[in-house]
């Protein structure tokens, strides 16, 4: 079980993954929109998502779970 | 005589033995070299003359009392390196110990050339405590001279195994910190100590292991996998530096840079897309020059020595690709302690900036970045280096500020026709000034008409030539000729000199 985490506050711009999904190591799984930048965040390994745990347009802390891969 | 002879060469056999058989096998167990194999691979032909050598001889198990002293030559430069023998006492200080220590600092500054810290060693022996942790010449003296050497003479830290509780601040006193993953490790309270103390379980690797230091509390600098490989980066990091602060870094031959794309092909032209600013700054520096500083602590921003056309330069960029290349507590940090380096030892700074400003949000302000902030642009306000600040994308608010921006007195500040330098970005001062007027209309198709006539208004506002042409950037530079005119500038500025003002030291933001 690994878990992205959110590596700053921001908003949830993009989901690019569906729960189920296959996902490779350096896909890019998420994009969250903070300081005006577009914020790629991309999967650490190879895996499945098991769980999406927000939304586009969710305020996201810094730290928070945003998927989690089985 | 042949009876002293023969006395002289057991003893230094002995001594040069280490301690016992079981001590050595730990070391292999662990993938450890023994204290004299470590200084035969970090000395040029494994040569050096020892101070100390017969310290604490008389007592059967303490060769060398845990710790050998010695003065030989890297690439032809000389240095002084202590190094501790963890196959005696663990490594552990006893009074004689403290006093090599102190006397080889005492060495260094005198020949006024660097100084290494091979550390191994599990902190003061108990026993001997009244001799050698509270007096004149106790353990304090070794870090009170560290400060004292701090900006005279390089000093760096290989960090082998642990570096306990007051032997900690070794490190901490250190230019840099290179540590070995799985064996080195820093800490003030041990995981047991930990328990005892204040009942918390934790692993050594988790609390004070070289990958959480070299990662997270960004107390190491470099992480490597073998010993080899740690003495192979300080060889290679002294060959950035002259001797002490008195002298020029070292320049060596051009090479060109690494064959890749090209920087027009690098930036994006969509400002909110992120771009590796790696393969930016390989296209800058000589190939293969960069010995890149903290890369695992603080990724948003780059800290690294390189060659451009030979010269050492000290380069500070900010990395789009992660976070945005976002300024945070961390980055401000790690900014401040690379640009005092580079200062200290007449190393130019070269900033590349593509920076959205610092972050902002509670957890941030909780954490002070105001104050981290504050020490980032106060290291890079003093500094009197060359410093060359090129915008290559936006800078934004104090960004442009941290960046080096006009205001503090660069060299010069070169933008790329791509940069765009304001308070904020188009669409969140358009989004500022017009919020009330925005909201009020209520035909969409008029909303988006609106906001994108003011953000090219705001465009038009901040355009680089605009700001060029009131003398705030100093040049606009085709992203083609950019390296030659680092490089240019890099040799006219070599001259550059500043006195001073009369004060003891300013009030450092910490």
């Amino acid at each position: 079980m690994e878990e992205l985490r959110s590596q700053m506050a921001g908003t949830v711009f993009e989901v690019l993954v569906k729960e189920g999904q296959q996902v490779t190591a350096g896909q890019t799984v998420i994009i969250i929109e903070s300081m005006k930048m577009e914020i790629p965040f991309e999967a650490e390994s190879d895996g499945v998502v098991s769980k999406i745990h927000v939304s586009e347009g969710d305020f996201v802390n810094e730290d928070d779970v945003l998927i989690t891969f089985a | 005589m042949k009876l002293y002879n023969e006395k002289l060469s057991e003893n230094t056999e002995k001594i040069f033995a280490g301690g016992s058989r079981k001590y050595h096998d730990q070391l292999k167990e662990k993938n450890k070299l023994f204290v004299r194999d470590r200084l035969n691979l970090l000395f040029d032909h494994g040569e050096y003359e020892e101070d100390g050598r017969f310290a604490n001889c008389v007592e059967k198990d303490l060769p060398a009392d845990g710790v050998v002293c010695a003065i030989g030559k890297i690439e032809g430069q000389k240095v002084c390196v202590m190094a501790n023998d963890s196959t005696v006492k663990a490594g552990s200080w006893g009074k004689r110990t403290v006093e090599k220590i102190i006397r080889i600092q005492e060495t260094a500054e005198k020949l006024q050339v660097p100084l290494l810290y091979l550390v191994d060693s599990a902190g003061a022996r108990i026993t001997d405590q009244l001799e050698m942790f509270p007096g004149r010449r106790g353990a304090g003296r070794i870090f009170h001279n560290q400060v004292k050497l701090s900006g005279v003479i390089p000093q760096i830290c290989l960090l082998f195994g642990p570096s306990a509780a007051g032997g900690a601040y070794i490190p901490a006193f250190c230019d840099i910190v290179i540590m070995v993953e799985n064996n080195a490790s820093m800490y003030l309270g041990s995981p047991r100590m930990a328990e005892k103390v204040i009942g918390e379980k934790v692993s050594l690797e988790e609390m004070g292991g070289a990958k959480m230091h070299c990662t997270i509390s960004g107390c190491g600098d470099l992480l490597v996998q073998t010993e080899q490989q740690a003495i192979e980066c300080a060889r290679n990091y002294l060959s950035y530096f002259g001797a002490n602060y008195n002298e020029l870094p070292k320049t060596k031959e051009s090479k060109s840079p690494v064959i890749g794309r090209t920087l027009e092909e690098i930036i994006p032209e969509n400002q909110n897309i992120p771009f590796d600013m790696y393969e930016l700054i390989d296209q800058l520096i000589d190939e293969g020059s960069f010995f890149e500083i903290k890369k695992l602590f603080a990724p948003e921003l780059i800290t690294g020595l390189a060659r451009i056309s030979g010269r050492t330069v000290g380069i500070i960029a900010n990395q789009p690709k992660v976070k945005g290349g976002v300024l945070f507590v961390d980055s401000s940090d790690k900014a401040a302690k690379f640009i005092q380096l580079c200062d200290a030892y007449s190393i130019p700074l070269l900033f590349l900036a593509d920076v959205p400003g610092f972050m902002i949000g509670t957890k941030v302000e909780r954490a002070g970045i105001i104050r981290h902030g504050a020490k980032f642009i106060s290291a890079m306000s003093s500094a009197t280096v060359p410093k060359i600040s090129v915008i290559v994308r936006k800078a934004y608010g104090a960004g442009l500020y941290a960046m080096c921006g006009p205001a503090f007195e660069p060299d010069v500040c070169i933008a790329l026709p791509t940069a765009q330098i304001a308070v904020m970005g188009p669409e969140a001062a358009v989004n500022a000034v017009y919020s009330n007027k925005i909201e009020e209309i209520k035909n969409v198709k008029e909303r988006v008409n609106f906001v994108k006539e003011k953000i090219d208004e705001y465009k038009e506002e901040i355009d680089i030539y605009k700001l060029a042409s009131e003398l705030v950037i100093d040049d606009i530079v085709a992203p083609s000729n950019l390296r030659e005119t680092i490089s240019n500038r890099l040799h006219y500025y070599s001259s550059k000199q500043i006195a001073l003002p009369y004060r003891k030291h300013p009030v450092f933001p910490v």
